[in-house]
């Protein structure tokens, strides 16, 4: 046997990974307004709001991605929702990545001394004010190293949309695979794709972070790929 | 137990110690990198001799310690454990360890351990004892420092002093032939140094052969056999304690010791 | 059909599916553990070499998506003439992924044990492996419990994938269902969820059991579960 590769299959792999690259970006930033909301939720929300956003955020850690495009994709139509695929992985991914980014937020704003709080309301800001522009602009600093796995795990996971028929990289390899017989080239040429984005995303992100870094406030996290 | 002790003890006296050496150490040297930490120390240390290596802080002693049982590799000069050489690279150094007891600053039980455990883990594990065998020995060796009534707990559980006492059963189970303290009572409370040194000083007379790294004049007074004074790497002057406190022969010597009975006092008289 | 029968007449293919997803979990996990730990070994007290290796072997299992990882694997052995069972691609794939992410959690916990411990145990006269199995490895595995958790949770969601290469888990036994049964395909896939939930969570609390029965005094470990489940 011999290992078979061809620049012809570039185009479409590039094609893929854009619609790869517009489904992360999406999603994380759904998941980021969701994933601030829910996390003020359950620092300071009321008892209903608390067990709301706590429930959304339990539901969604603890059931697979990929169940959740299905019953998006698969389920929805059997009670005459149809969304197209693109943006059903889109909302699926964008509401679990909200999930994972809410815990993400509730750990560094739980993190941030009470007397920050105390000093804010001291000065007569309200409750709201205080988590903008006291409590927030901390937090979300704090949250850059455990952001950033995110947003590489997003990346990653984002390969699961090709089961509901997204064309991002994964499903344009399949497609290659299937006109060339070359499937494990192909796949080896997407994974080093991933392989590729994700290690120069994590230093970026990582140069990122050391960037935001503000003396004394918290401690340089690692960035796991 | 007092009386068997002092028994001992005469028998001891009976030895010719300059022909029962244990350890040899000969010119050694450790260097990192650009510091040379130890420039060429030598001395011997007999059967049933306590030494006491005094010196000022960052003047190797720890790292001699280290050298005599390898946790750190000499960069050069030899030692020697009985006829063994320790520094031979072909030398069983797990061997060779298990016959040296090491008793560290701070204690450095196995901390997932209950006090039993970490006294017959060395026994069982490294000697291949029977576990009823070793479970006997770690208790009769607890019972000696005074920790009967702690086997079942964890080092958490202890105070310093007995966390102490254990590493040093820890030690006495494994059957050395001599054992190494570094700097035993510095991390401790001041009123838990003392029974950390009643153990030491009971041992000592029992006949260990101990080497012993520690700015404890009381400890050094009632039984080392030899105070040896390292500065700067070389062993700057070496003899019994009356003679280093009342005839020092370097002025270096007179001030260091002067110093620390200031800084330390004497805990045991 | 009514909604209870229709969960009634599913439930042996839903159980089926579970057991098989509960198998994969257990494969994975288990191939995990032991590379994973000696992953760990390796870069902490393997030579340069090894622990580069091992390294280099975590970047690109943990770099390259699941999927990807089970496509490779499933194709790969065939194009080498090397005839896997989809069980066995997926088993190698996602165990050795798996040992990827646990080999940084028992690395960090190894490096968290004070350098004293290791210490101590080689002036005993322990071997380098005598130290780490007896000493080390009790103490970091220990410390490991709380975010290996989250390793278990993700590693049975992520069993889920295997049914890209044809394993019949429960998202294929659900997938058969719907097929049979049209029309009910939210009803189906909604259950589904419910029971990896159920089993995520038995497991967590499964976890956590085991870390209060295991505590020692003085390990006061620190859980955040912040890590992605």
């Amino acid at each position: 046997m011999s290992l078979v590769f061809s620049w012809g299959w570039l185009p479409l792999l590039g094609k893929g990974a854009l619609v790869t690259f517009e489904l992360t970006v999406l999603s994380i930033s759904i998941g980021l307004f969701l994933g601030i909301l829910l996390s003020l939720g359950r620092v300071y929300g009321n008892k209903p709001v608390y067990l709301l956003s706590s429930f959304y955020v339990q539901v969604f850690r603890g059931t697979p991605l990929l169940t959740q495009l299905f019953i998006l994709y698969f389920g929805l139509p059997s009670v005459g929702i149809m969304l197209p695929p693109f943006l059903a992985a889109v909302i699926g991914m964008g509401l679990n990545s909200g999930a994972y980014q809410a815990e993400y937020f509730r750990g560094s704003i739980q993190t941030i001394r009470g007397g920050q709080m105390v000093a804010a309301r001291a000065l007569g800001m309200s409750q709201w004010q205080a988590i903008k522009y006291i409590i927030l602009p901390q937090a979300l600093r704090l949250a850059i190293p455990s952001w950033s796995n995110e947003l590489i795990y997003l990346l990653k996971y984002s390969s699961i949309a090709y089961m509901i028929q997204v064309p991002e990289l994964m499903f344009e390899g399949r497609v290659i695979a299937s006109q060339t017989f070359r499937t494990f080239e192909v796949f080896l040429v997407v994974a080093l794709m991933y392989l590729a984005v994700v290690i120069v995303l994590s230093q970026l992100l990582g140069a990122l972070e050391r960037r935001f870094k503000i003396p004394g406030l918290g401690r340089s996290g690692r960035i796991l790929t | 137990m007092f009386q068997v002790l002092k028994q001992k003890e005469m028998d001891l006296k009976g030895f010719d110690m300059s022909n029962n050496i244990i350890l040899r150490v000969e010119d050694l040297h450790k260097v990192y990198g650009a510091l040379e930490v130890l420039k060429g120390v030598t001395f011997s240390l007999s059967k049933g001799e306590s030494k006491v290596i005094i010196g000022p802080s960052g003047t190797g002693k720890s790292t001699l310690l280290r050298c005599i049982n390898r946790l750190t590799q000499p960069s050069s000069g030899r030692v020697w454990l009985d006829d063994v050489e320790v520094t031979d690279h072909k030398a069983n150094i797990n061997q060779i360890r298990a016959s040296i007891g090491m008793v560290f600053q701070d204690f450095n039980l196995f901390s997932h351990l209950q006090i039993l455990d970490n006294v017959r883990i060395g026994p069982m594990k490294v000697k291949g004892m029977s576990k009823e065998e070793a479970t006997k020995l770690a208790m009769e060796e607890l019972a000696n420092v005074g920790l009967a009534d702690k086997v079942k707990a964890y080092p958490a559980e202890l105070s310093g002093g007995q966390q102490q006492r254990a590493s040093i059963a820890r030690a006495l189970a494994m059957n050395p032939k001599l054992i190494l303290f570094d700097e035993p009572t510095s991390a401790l409370d001041p009123e838990l140094i003392g029974e950390v040194l009643t153990v030491m000083i009971n041992l000592a007379k029992d006949g260990m052969t101990m080497l012993v790294v520690s700015h404890e004049m009381g400890f050094a007074r009632s039984v080392a056999d030899e105070i040896i004074f390292l500065e700067n790497g070389v062993i700057l002057e070496e003899g019994p304690p009356n003679q280093l406190f009342l005839h020092p022969k370097h002025n270096r010597t007179a001030e260091f010791l002067h110093k620390i009975t200031e800084l330390y006092g004497e805990t045991v008289k | 059909m009514g909604l209870l029968n229709l969960i009634w007449s599913s439930f042996p293919a839903l159980l089926r599916g579970t057991v098989v997803t509960l198998e994969l979990t257990l494969a994975f996990l288990s191939l995990g553990l032991i590379i994973g730990i000696s992953l760990a070994l390796s870069r902490v007290y393997g030579g340069q070499v090894l622990a580069k290796l091992a390294s280099g072997f975590e970047q690109i299992f943990r770099g390259i998506p699941a999927l990807v990882l089970l496509f490779l694997f499933y194709f790969g052995a065939a194009e080498f003439g090397i005839n896997l069972s989809v069980v066995t691609a997926a088993i190698l794939a996602m165990g050795l992924r798996s040992s990827a992410y646990q080999s940084q959690i028992f690395r960090g916990a190894i490096q968290s044990i004070s350098s004293g411990q290791m210490m101590a145990a080689r002036a005993l006269g322990m071997n380098l492996y005598k130290a780490a199995r007896y000493i080390i490895l009790p103490q970091a595995l220990r410390f490991s419990i709380a975010p290996w958790s989250n390793e278990y949770a993700g590693v049975l969601k992520d069993t889920s994938l295997c049914y890209a290469i044809g394993v019949v888990e429960l998202m294929r036994q659900g997938r058969y269902i719907v097929a049979r049964t049209f029309g009910h395909s939210l009803l189906i896939y909604i259950l589904i969820a419910v029971i990896y939930f159920i089993l995520v969570y038995i497991g967590l609390k499964g976890l956590r059991l085991l870390e209060i029965r295991l505590h020692v005094p003085g390990f006061e470990t620190k859980r955040n579960g912040l890590e992605r489940i």
